[in-house]
């Protein structure tokens, strides 16, 4: 049951990145609310849930170094899917939560996925103190703190982690304040991010466990319509630099053209938005994944900031075999800027 | 030469078609019979399956808590403590004017439903899950709901059980009124168990192994089993009926293999053509076999279906399939039994030498020395399986014991016979009788086989005959415990159950609470304590496997309990020894009841004390005594008194009756299949005595050439073969009783867990004496007659071409 049915969902209203089902998002949002420029944010209140909107999610990367030297990821997302506008009492809310967690190695990848109805308790997300959570898979902040402390729990077949993640800079908002269009003809989310956290904690892959640092990312958003009717997929990066800035960008593939905004990060949290066409992603490399051809390393040019980066995927095969599937993976980053950072593509069909 | 050589091998059936089908008919009818089992019992499991796939619960543990609802939240709490669990809420509900079982599951967490596979055009899961939602039931039942108001819009398919409305659990809230509650919940597979265990998550959750819901299949594994032992049993006499008849056209045939042999055809090449002809003759056999046993399946499935429907409420339609595994088996198991009836005979030709006598006399001389060895081996393999069974464990042991007991029987059945018969020719009087004595006897070893299928046919039918009346006695007893009373009656709260009582208490013979409590640890595991009044309808009714004198004033008295059987039989706990209801708590027993189907351990004590212990246990279900002619007035005027929902009144009688007819109709099939054992057995008497009647003419001769008439001759014949089936009755009434209490006490034990008690039936007997009578007679009908039109130029002939 569960595949089937939330399979359809996710075909119908694919939540963030998800594959061909576009086609859906683009259709009109029936008694959804619409992103709305402008909006005012307000927190804590604004980390809960949206239920008003079609769709919304938590979605938190890392990238990771073990004791052992080596180069891990984590994901860890949270999704909220209304399969009708509003809340209802008990089994009738017509929400959905599902979620994806992922470890990575440079050899192995390891994912689950879970699903709950809203409504239960089952899984939800709390503002305040923040708690977002489905089954025992949890991030949990700490009281007056916002998203800014939190502990980060999953497991699935093969791999577990627990996470403590730490950031002192403030919120980023992307687009707009925090408004974000994903086409010229104005279809937008609520986006904002804590892109700055630090790291600690153990990871489990494959029955070896290993202490683990690094950096995470969170992005929160949430969205009714976000994508144009022809837009079929997306490369989306998100990266940490050795200098401490940071860089979000995406490619939107549309039929005709591409979408290519982004938003450049100063180690201070301050956030400077980059508008489309001025981000060049060129594919270098293809690999051959799940009976497709994905781009597993890029080069990514942005001349406003001197960027000419080549991006390289830490594990090919990091493809997240779920009801809907995509590749997530940790990324190495050379070039103008060292780093690393993650990398999300989807809508990618097998030949 | 290989051609020619099959062609003189295959001209001996020509010349002997009687033999012929007498073998075919032989194989054919134990291929028929054990398929016909085979059909029954596959499609009635396919059913099972088919019915828990369908609602796929049953294939899970299951988690309950003994003292409330669960609810909601308590599933939220096992899921955020990392069991992967799905809700279900089910129930009975009235409908307009239908009972329906609504079963109400989570669509998101609950596993693959068929129901929801195959769904129309048009519609979505996600309408499943949002106002109206969808409820799925088989089209007869979406066809009575049509006009019934406030439910979500009905699909109908077959992938529901009958009876059943399945919804989203959001919907069984509203159709049961039960809104934020669960019945239970399920465990799902190949989930790694939480953090927690669960009774930390939740404190009194019991979680029950997946074969929780089972009484059902456990009983009616007991039915498939009868079938089962039906089958085997007749593909062993069909077996006899091979053997033979291959034997002796083997041993007629000595002048025919000599022959070839010496015209140079090898005996490997023999052995082959031999082999290649058996292999013909079973495929035949096999064939005909498959058409039979799916004409006896498909006449018997529908009874069967309605047996198991009716008394276990086990999903079986009377359809019936043709599965190719169930043709492949089939006919695997004409081959094999044809290949295990000539093994003897392929590896005399293959020892034969050269210049052998062509006699076919070899094979009647099976000679009196043989029989004391015959003897010691019919002893050793009935110790053997004794052994077996005392020294492996489980099911196998009582299987081995059972072949054993039969294979030995079968071997020292002549020698016994032979002996009996010696004794009875002391009593023989006069020439003629001695002859007649003697003549028996020389007679024994050519029908020693068909008399060896007739004593397993009729052993097996006294056996299987006796467990399936002894399980019926039994059951019907159970029944009666647990369906003593006239009505019985649930109210919605203590007060209400309080003031019922006390309105009923003028209108009835008895108001008998029935009120019980969990246990956290009868003897280290989870169990139940129920309450009895001091009643007759206890005293009377339920069955005590075993008990002290005064047992019933001991439980009044609170000074004692009665535990169930399967209590009792775990920690061989018996009348007279305590047990251990809680950590602290022990009370002495005095008495065992039987309780089938019911997994877990349980105890009765005597309502007051129950009451001093249990003083919070709400008073909301009893049984009534009261005049069976009123019980349906009463349940009406109780329902409009108090406002009780359908179902909360119960009338039994009308229960009990389906019940009984039920196990009239496994009679039916029981008496099927014994007249069909049986049918197998005449037959192989009867191809047994057509082939010996012509070596018998040179016996037969002279006592006619003394002036004995052929029609006296004939009535002789006739009278002999009726004792013979006589006596292999008479020693088959034993056996079969050995292996009625083999199939009660060890395999039903070992494969069930609890100890059917043995009833005999005498009368039973009587029939089946009576029946081995008549085959003995009709098989020597056929021969007699022959005997009797017998041209006398053919016994004359004896005389010309003495031997």
């Amino acid at each position: 049951m569960i595949v089937r049915v939330v399979a359809w969902l996710v075909l119908l209203w694919p939540a963030s990145a998800f594959a061909q089902g576009f086609a859906g998002m683009g259709a009109d949002a029936e008694g959804y609310a619409l992103p709305q420029r402008g909006k005012v944010f307000e927190f804590p209140t604004d980390h809960a849930a949206h239920p008003d909107f079609r769709i919304e999610w938590w979605y938190l990367t890392a990238v990771l170094t073990g004791e052992d030297g080596e180069d891990y990821g984590a994901q860890w997302t949270l999704f909220r899917t209304a399969l009708a506008p509003g809340s209802g009492e008990g089994w009738r809310d017509p929400q959905i939560w599902f979620a994806h967690a992922a470890a990575t190695s440079a050899t192995d990848h390891q994912h689950s996925e879970l699903f709950a109805r809203a409504g239960i308790g089952q899984a939800g997300v709390r503002a305040e103190p923040f708690e977002a959570w489905i089954d025992d898979w949890a991030m949990i902040g700490q009281p007056g703190e916002g998203l800014q402390s939190l502990d980060l729990t999953a497991h699935g077949d093969g791999f577990s982690y627990d996470l403590t993640l730490r950031a002192d800079t403030p919120l980023v908002f992307h687009g707009e304040s925090g408004f974000s269009q994903k086409s010229p003809d104005g279809q937008a989310s609520h986006y904002y991010s804590q892109p700055n956290y630090r790291v600690t904690g153990s990871m489990s892959l494959s029955g070896k466990t290993v202490e683990v640092t690094g950096e995470g990312w969170l992005d929160r958003e949430w969205s009714s319509q976000p994508l144009r009717e022809d837009q079929e997929g997306w490369d989306w990066f998100s990266l940490h630099f050795e200098d401490n800035t940071k860089l979000m960008a995406y490619r939107l593939r549309g039929s005709d053209s591409d979408y290519t905004p982004g938003t450049w990060i100063e180690p201070d949290g301050t956030a400077q938005y980059i508008k489309p066409g001025e981000i060049i992603l060129t594919p270098l490399r293809e690999a051959r994944v799940d009976g497709r051809d994905i781009p597993v390393d890029w080069r990514l040019e942005y001349a406003a900031k001197g960027v000419d980066l080549t991006v390289t995927a830490l594990n090919d095969q990091a493809w997240n075999n779920t009801n809907v599937v995509y590749w997530e993976g940790p990324v190495r980053v050379s070039g103008s800027h060292a780093g690393r950072g993650y990398l999300e593509m989807t809508g990618y069909d097998p030949d | 030469m290989i051609w020619t050589g099959l062609q003189v091998l295959l001209s001996h059936w020509r010349a002997n078609l009687v033999q012929l089908a007498g073998l075919l008919a032989g194989l054919a009818l134990a291929t028929g019979l054990w398929s016909a089992v085979q059909a029954i019992n596959a499609q009635a499991r396919a059913n099972y399956a088919e019915a828990a796939d369908q609602l796929t619960g049953g294939q899970f543990d299951r988690l309950t808590h003994p003292d409330r609802d669960l609810t909601v939240a308590d599933f939220a709490a096992l899921r955020r403590a990392g069991w992967a669990v799905a809700p279900v809420l089910e129930g009975r509900a009235t409908l307009g004017a239908t009972r329906v079982a609504v079963l109400g599951v989570d669509f998101v967490s609950y596993p693959p439903l068929p129901a929801l596979e195959d769904l129309e055009e048009g519609t979505t899961p996600i309408e499943i899950l949002i106002t109206p939602g969808r409820g799925f039931a088989r089209p007869e039942l979406v066809a009575r709901l049509t006009d019934v108001p406030d439910l979500p819009p009905l699909i109908s398919t077959d992938q529901v059980p009958p009876g059943t409305l399945l919804v989203d659990i959001s919907w069984a809230e509203t159709l049961l009124d039960r809104a934020g509650l669960l019945s239970h919940m399920i465990l799902l597979p190949n989930a790694e168990p939480g953090a927690q265990p669960l009774s930390e998550v939740i404190s009194g959750l019991q979680r029950d192994g997946a074969s929780q819901d089972t009484d059902i299949t456990r009983l009616t594994d007991s039915f498939h089993l009868n079938l089962t032992a039906f089958g085997l049993l007749s593909f062993a006499v069909g077996l006899f009926i091979a053997h033979g008849s291959v034997g002796l056209a083997f041993e007629q045939r000595r002048p025919v293999i000599r022959t070839l042999r010496a015209l140079g055809l090898p005996t490997r090449r023999l052995a082959a053509l031999v082999l290649a002809e058996l292999c013909l003759l079973a495929l035949v056999a096999g064939l005909i076999g498959l058409v039979l046993g799916y004409v006896v399946a498909g006449a018997l499935l529908p009874e069967v279906a309605v047996t198991l429907r009716g008394l276990y409420g086990a999903p079986v339609d009377g359809g019936l399939e043709l599965r190719t595994s169930w043709v492949l088996a089939g006919l695997g198991m004409a081959l094999l039994g044809t290949g295990l009836a000539s093994v003897q005979a392929l590896w005399r030709i293959a020892a034969m030498p050269l210049l052998d006598s062509a006699t076919s006399q070899t094979w009647m001389r099976q000679s009196r020395e043989g029989n004391t060895l015959r003897l010691l081996t019919g002893l050793a393999l009935v110790l053997a399986g004794v052994l077996a069974s005392l020294t492996i464990p489980g099911l196998i042991a009582g299987f081995a014991l059972l072949a054993g007991l039969l294979m030995g029987a079968a071997v020292a059945l002549p020698p016994v016979l032979g002996w009996l018969i010696d004794l009875g020719s002391r009593f023989g009087k006069g020439p003629l009788g001695e002859w007649l004595w003697a003549d028996m006897r020389a007679q024994l070893p050519g029908l020693s086989l068909a008399l060896a299928a007739l004593l397993l046919a009729l052993a097996a039918n006294i056996g299987v005959g006796t467990m399936v009346s002894s399980f019926r006695l039994t059951f019907l007893g159970w029944l009666d415990q647990r369906l003593a009373s006239e009505l019985y009656l649930r109210a919605e709260n203590d007060a209400q159950g309080r003031d019922m009582a006390m309105w009923l208490e003028e209108r009835v013979d008895a108001v008998l609470p029935i009120r019980s409590a969990p246990l956290d640890d009868l003897m280290g595991a989870p169990g139940r304590v129920f309450g009895v009044a001091d009643h007759p309808t206890y005293r009377d009714h339920w069955p005590l496997i075993d008990s002290t004198e005064n047992a019933w004033d001991s439980l009044a008295s609170g000074e004692a309990v009665l535990i169930n059987e399967q209590l009792a039989r775990r920690h061989d706990i018996w009348p007279g020894q305590s047990v251990q209801l809680d950590r602290g708590w022990e009370m002495p027993v005095v008495g065992v009841y039987s309780d089938y189907g019911n997994p877990s351990g349980q105890v009765m004590m005597g309502l007051d004390h129950f009451d001093a212990r249990f003083p919070t246990v709400p008073h909301v279900s009893f049984a009534l005594r009261v005049d069976p002619s009123q019980a349906d007035a009463l349940a009406q005027e109780i329902s409009a008194r108090f406002d009780l929902p359908v179902g909360a009144v119960v009338n039994q009688v009308e229960v009990k009756q389906t019940s009984l007819s039920v196990f009239e109709t496994t009679f039916v099939i029981t008496g099927a299949l014994n007249i069909l054992t049986l049918g197998v057995a005449g037959i192989a008497m009867l191809t047994a005595l057509l082939t010996l009647r012509d070596m018998r003419l040179p016996h037969l001769a002279p006592l006619w050439a003394l002036g004995l008439t052929r029609a006296e001759l004939a009535r002789y014949e006739s009278q002999r073969s009726v004792a013979l089936a006589a006596l292999t009755a008479l020693l088959a009434l034993p056996l079969g009783l050995v292996l009625a209490w083999a199939l009660l006490n060890v395999i039903n034990v070992k494969a069930f867990g609890w100890l059917l008690p043995m009833h005999l039936f005498p009368s039973d007997w009587l029939t089946l004496f009576a029946l081995a009578l008549a085959t003995g007679w009709l098989a020597a009908a056929l021969p007699a007659r022959r005997l009797r039109r017998t041209p006398p130029a053919d016994l004359l002939r004896v005389f010309a071409h003495d031997r």
